[in-house]
């Protein structure tokens, strides 16, 4: 028993008394009141129960175009944001080279840039203009001055990724880089008297050493994504994605503020609201079995 | 000798060249906006950021002036706002958090165990399906436009607490025996021989919340309705609109919001990356 017990009985309740408080009145109530709300038809001063019809609301165009954007930025931010990282923290590993701590600190950088600021900044470089930067840098290649946030869908995507990427390399540098320091350098010393290559090394010692950090950073990754909205609302100033080409900006989170907050209908928002915690739910099961985080459990 | 030092240092170099040009890229959006904030707005609504706004040239600081007088100093209100919120948020949330890490990492008590499950759960709910029960507990509480409206909510985060709950277990009990054989309360030792203690953890936390506080969006967004609650990224994103001249407002307030943070991170760039790597805290 390495901890005392505590002399007073009391003191430790005392200690965790703001946790219990803040957890009843900020997380168990409003979790509590929006399922009750998804069952309800919330006017101004009279309120009553309609059972299913918001979730049958919900089956509309409307409501699938957000789950499949929630999605695909999902995977496509996951599809960039671990292999490159991964890479470059492998890169980076190495006490030998002083200079490797400016090139984390540079690169850690844009995690300090607001949402609000990021957006301003990529709304600007790829403005539509022939003139601005992103045009004019690529016209050289023939390639003809677009407008990146309204023209097409795939372009107004790719910004949203694009931001995405700029804004978290640099933190997911740092988990992986945490994660890369728990691995006995031995290991490397040993692989390397087998003569085995680099890519060996990589792909047979450092990835599945550091499965657990890839884990962490997937799950995490899953709840941002499919959380995604300040980026669309600042791109699209505010339309939740109403104003982006085929609604391509429109989130599930951007279609409960539509729905919810501009419309008024805080009962069909919190519908869309429990939809969304049931697929994140389910994504997050779903990708820690795949790479059979409960088999280590039981092992 | 030679054979083989020769090689390892031809792949170094090719890295550090490879890095130069990757941070470079990374950094180039934050020296372009830099540059943007001494181009008239109304350029910048039409063209964007253009190879001409690029070359630095003509530099002066009279957008500085320009952002504390336009809109009767709008600005300002907005800069003191967030700077109230991010100092009195950061200051009780630390309080907080650390007293539940404390209380969770030191004693041994029934309902530990259910605590710490439901801290996994608040893990796990996104907090943007709260925002709209929270709005309307808002509204019932007559807090909406109210500062403890926007701090109170998320003050008590699980991440700070886990964060400081490992940082307790490291330290030896050996210190509190000491503080009971002194006499002194359960209070007393935390606050007297502790909390000093626990100094690292609280600068790691420091920055990390005064970050997130500052930058936060959705949660102000909604909470924050007169111009004079707006908070510095409420207040900008209303700029974002093609009309008027908002936009040299909208890029020098960006830079003023951004280019301090810059600096803070270059003073305690080991406490933001303590932080991090233990809290395991994202955005």
């Amino acid at each position: 028993m390495r901890r005392s017990i505590g002399s007073g009985r009391f003191a430790p309740y005392l200690f965790v008394l703001p946790f219990i408080v803040s957890f009843l009145a900020f997380y168990l109530y409003p979790l509590v009141s929006t399922i009750i709300m998804s069952f309800q038809d919330i006017l101004p001063g009279q309120t009553h129960f309609i059972g299913l019809l918001n979730y049958q609301r919900l089956k509309n165009p409307f409501m699938y175009t957000a789950i499949w954007n929630s999605f695909r930025y999902t995977v496509f931010t996951i599809a960039v944001l671990i292999p490159i990282p991964v890479l470059l923290a492998v890169m980076l590993n190495n006490p030998g080279n002083p200079a490797n701590s400016v090139f984390r600190g540079a690169l850690f950088i844009p995690t300090l840039v607001s949402v609000v600021v990021a957006g301003t900044i990529i709304r600007l470089l790829f403005a539509a203009s022939p003139l601005a930067i992103v045009n004019s840098l690529l016209s050289p290649f023939g390639v003809k001055p677009m407008d990146w946030l309204v023209g097409n869908a795939s372009s107004a995507m790719f910004l949203l990724v694009g931001m995405a990427t700029w804004r978290w390399t640099g933190v997911n540098i740092v988990y992986f880089l945490s994660g890369l320091q728990n691995i006995p350098r031995e290991l490397y010393e040993a692989a390397s008297i087998d003569g085995a290559s680099a890519w060996y090394k990589l792909f047979r010692v450092t990835i599945p050493l550091l499965k657990p950090t890839i884990i962490f950073v997937t799950t995490i990754s899953v709840f941002g994504g499919f959380a995604m909205f300040e980026e669309s609302y600042i791109l699209w100033s505010g339309n939740s994605g109403g104003g982006s080409p085929n609604n391509v900006g429109l989130t599930m989170v951007g279609y409960i503020y539509l729905k919810g907050f501009q419309g008024g209908a805080m009962g069909l928002g919190s519908a869309i609201g429990l939809i969304l915690l049931l697929i994140v739910f389910a994504v997050s099961l779903l990708q820690l079995n795949l790479f059979g985080f409960f088999k280590r459990e039981e092992q | 000798m030679r054979s083989l030092h020769t090689p390892v240092l031809r792949t170094q170099i090719l890295l550090s060249v490879f890095f130069i040009i990757l941070c470079l890229g990374f950094l180039f959006p934050i020296y372009a906006l830099v540059l943007a904030s001494f181009r008239p707005g109304r350029d910048l609504i039409r063209f964007g950021i253009t190879a001409k706004t690029l070359v630095p040239k003509d530099l002066t600081l009279d957008f500085l002036v320009n952002l504390f007088t336009t809109k009767n100093g709008a600005y300002l209100v907005w800069f003191r706002n967030s700077m109230f919120i991010v100092i009195v948020q950061t200051s009780l949330s630390l309080l907080f958090c650390s007293m539940v890490g404390y209380g969770l990492g030191i004693y041994e008590f029934r309902g530990k165990k259910l605590i710490l499950s439901l801290m996994l759960l608040v893990m796990m709910v996104p907090l943007q399906i709260l925002i709209l029960p929270l709005y309307r507990f808002l509204i019932a509480m007559k807090s909406m436009n109210t500062f403890q409206g926007i701090m109170f909510p998320f003050i008590v985060s699980p991440f700070a607490i886990f964060f400081f709950r490992q940082y307790v277990i490291g330290i030896p009990t050996d210190f509190i025996d000491a503080g009971r054989i002194d006499g002194l309360s359960e209070g007393g030792i935390y606050f007297r021989i502790m909390a000093p203690l626990m100094t690292p953890a609280f600068g790691a936390m420091a920055i990390l919340g005064a970050l997130q506080s500052w930058n936060n969006f959705l949660w102000p967004l909604i909470v924050m309705r007169t111009g004079n609650m707006f908070t510095i990224p409420v207040g900008l994103a209303t700029l974002l609109t093609p009309y008027g001249n908002n936009y040299d407002m909208l890029i020098s307030g960006s830079v003023m919001a951004t280019i301090p943070i810059i600096l803070i991170f270059f003073i305690f760039q080991r406490y933001f990356i303590a932080g991090l790597t233990t809290g395991g805290i994202k955005g």
